[in-house]
């Protein structure tokens, strides 16, 4: 009864947060409500028993996409101009496709049924087998990393394209020496002071998802993004171009292909082998450890990339505002 | 011994939830930014260790405890340091509180 | 008792949500969306043991994290911004710049 409560509420609160942000002028407002969006998907989530996934929407959604998205109001301005255009024909269109969207799933099978195309295929194999073969207690990190590894080398290359194009696009503003912007360092003390304890905090706890992903939610896309989310911090309170200083721009192109060469690295040392790419078995002389080492090394690789990639495109964003 | 645990925990849930509506009417019935920065700093600081205080003795001894501690820390240190940047953030930018009118002179003056 | 607190940290949510769409500032906006961030771990450790989600102290733990970040990205953009526009009432439709 409580769980129905609480989903009906959650997706409430995504219909009025999303017709609001549809509706308001003020950006800064927008990004705000999305960030509400954010938080009430990622609980949606978790009422759905997908705790990664909602691990990664709580960091990614509400965090790092409303900073970059604040950094880009800095440059073009907060107030969305009146429509010139009437909103006839794309409500139509929009009003067309959901009709036709939810006819579509009155086909589709009830959730959790076990009897559904998805689940009969090799889902089954995953559950019952992974215990077996991967020999890592948290499924989701056996699929992903090794059942799958194929599909999550791809998505680090994807995510490793993104920052590449980023990086060529806008590119990194260098560092001034003195940064007009910066405030004084006694009008912000309380703030500084919190925040020079906390972020130890907030690196460590990067460090303990990324291990943790074997046994609970975490893994190496969550990592990356929380320890670029604690350099952030660490920029936005002391100072534009501070974090800069700690990761300097000319790393992150090395950084994020080492990421993405330690995934493929691993991957191609099974071609080498006489095995399968991505084939962890070889790795060490018990197939259970290889796989162990195996997902190792390549939730290190995407922790990496993510972690670089997103730095970077902060940095692409914020030192353009720079005045 | 086990319901003494129980009947604190179960004080601290509703001393919590009870601090979380009243910030929260706070925040819809005051007049001005200012005043709901009180209404939900303070409120809103003490309700989220509460609560987690009462799920702790729920659990008892047990790394999700220890865990929800932290986070009982964490909010405790972070939750003042926000309230105080965005007062600090909306005076800068020149949110003036909102002062009642002075008081009527006296006809004699 | 762990029921009816859920039911209060969910109107809480309602209500804060009242006044993050109401609220005339962009100030009372922040605030709001903070206090959103902040009720919405509560949901999570809360629920998270009463409906027994598994590893919801970690996202909840992150949360809170994630949530003090966007605060103080927000208060800082905020700052920004601020400097070449109002509070709270958008300027007259101009023909060509945008600030």
């Amino acid at each position: 009864m409580i769980e129905r409560l609480l989903d009906l509420f959650l997706l409430a609160l995504l219909l009025i947060t999303s017709l609001a942000a549809i509706r308001l002028r003020d950006l800064f407002a927008v990004v705000m409500l999305f960030g509400i969006y954010s938080l009430s998907a990622a609980a949606l989530f978790m009422t759905l028993d997908a705790v990664d996934v909602a691990f990664t929407e709580a960091a990614v959604g509400a965090g790092i996409t409303s900073v970059l998205m604040l950094a880009t109001l800095r440059l073009t301005g907060r107030y969305e101009q009146p429509p010139t255009h009437s909103p006839l024909l794309p409500l139509g269109v929009v009003v067309t496709t959901g009709a036709v969207l939810i006819y579509a799933t009155l086909d589709a099978p009830h959730f959790g049924d076990p009897t559904a195309p998805a689940q009969r295929q090799v889902a089954a194999h995953y559950l019952e087998a992974s215990a077996g073969e991967v020999g890592v207690p948290n499924v989701v990190t056996a699929v992903l990393a090794s059942y799958r590894g194929y599909d999550t080398l791809g998505e680090t290359l994807v995510i490793f394209t993104a920052g590449l194009v980023v990086l060529l696009l806008l590119g990194i503003q260098p560092l001034q020496p003195h940064c007009p912007t910066r405030r004084p360092a006694s009008e912000q003390v309380v703030l500084q002071v919190i925040v020079k304890m906390l972020i130890p905090f907030i690196l460590l706890f990067g460090a303990y998802v990324q291990f943790h992903g074997d046994f609970g939610a975490g893994g190496g896309f969550q990592a990356g993004v929380i320890i670029a989310t604690g350099l952030v911090l660490y920029d936005l309170v002391f100072g534009d171009g501070a974090a800069q200083q700690v990761v300097p721009p000319r790393w992150l192109p090395r950084l994020a292909a080492a990421g993405v060469l330690l995934y493929g690295g691993v991957g191609v040392y099974g071609l080498l082998k006489g095995h399968a790419l991505l084939d962890y078995r070889v790795l060490a002389s018990e197939p259970l450890a290889g796989q162990h080492l195996g997902i190792l090394l390549v939730e290190l690789g995407v922790g990496l990339t993510v972690f670089t990639v997103v730095l970077a495109i902060f940095y692409a964003f914020s030192s353009r505002g720079w005045r | 011994m086990s319901e003494l645990w129980a009947g604190l925990s179960a004080l601290c849930l509703a001393l919590g939830s009870l601090l979380c509506l009243t910030g929260a009417v706070g925040l819809l019935r005051f007049p001005d930014f200012f005043t709901r920065i009180h209404a939900v700093g303070v409120t809103d600081t003490l309700a989220t260790p509460l609560l987690l205080l009462g799920l702790i003795l729920q659990l008892g001894w047990c790394l999700d405890s220890f865990k929800l501690g932290l986070v009982v820390v964490f909010v405790l240190a972070t939750n003042p340091t926000a309230s105080h940047a965005m007062a600090k953030a909306a005076l800068d930018a020149g949110l003036q509180p909102q002062l009642p009118d002075p008081p009527a002179r006296r006809q004699d003056d | 008792m762990l029921l009816a607190a859920i039911v209060a940290i969910l109107v809480t949510m309602a209500l804060t949500l009242l006044r993050g769409l109401l609220g005339p500032t962009a100030c009372d906006r922040m605030l709001a969306t903070n206090l959103f961030g902040t009720k919405t771990v509560l949901l999570i450790a809360v629920g998270g043991h009463a409906l027994g989600w598994e590893s919801f102290v970690d996202v909840a733990l992150l949360y809170a994290m994630i949530n003090f970040v966007s605060a103080i990205a927000i208060m800082r953009f905020f700052e920004y911004s601020s400097a070449t526009a109002p509070l709270s009432t958008p300027p007259q439709r101009r023909e060509g710049d945008h600030e």
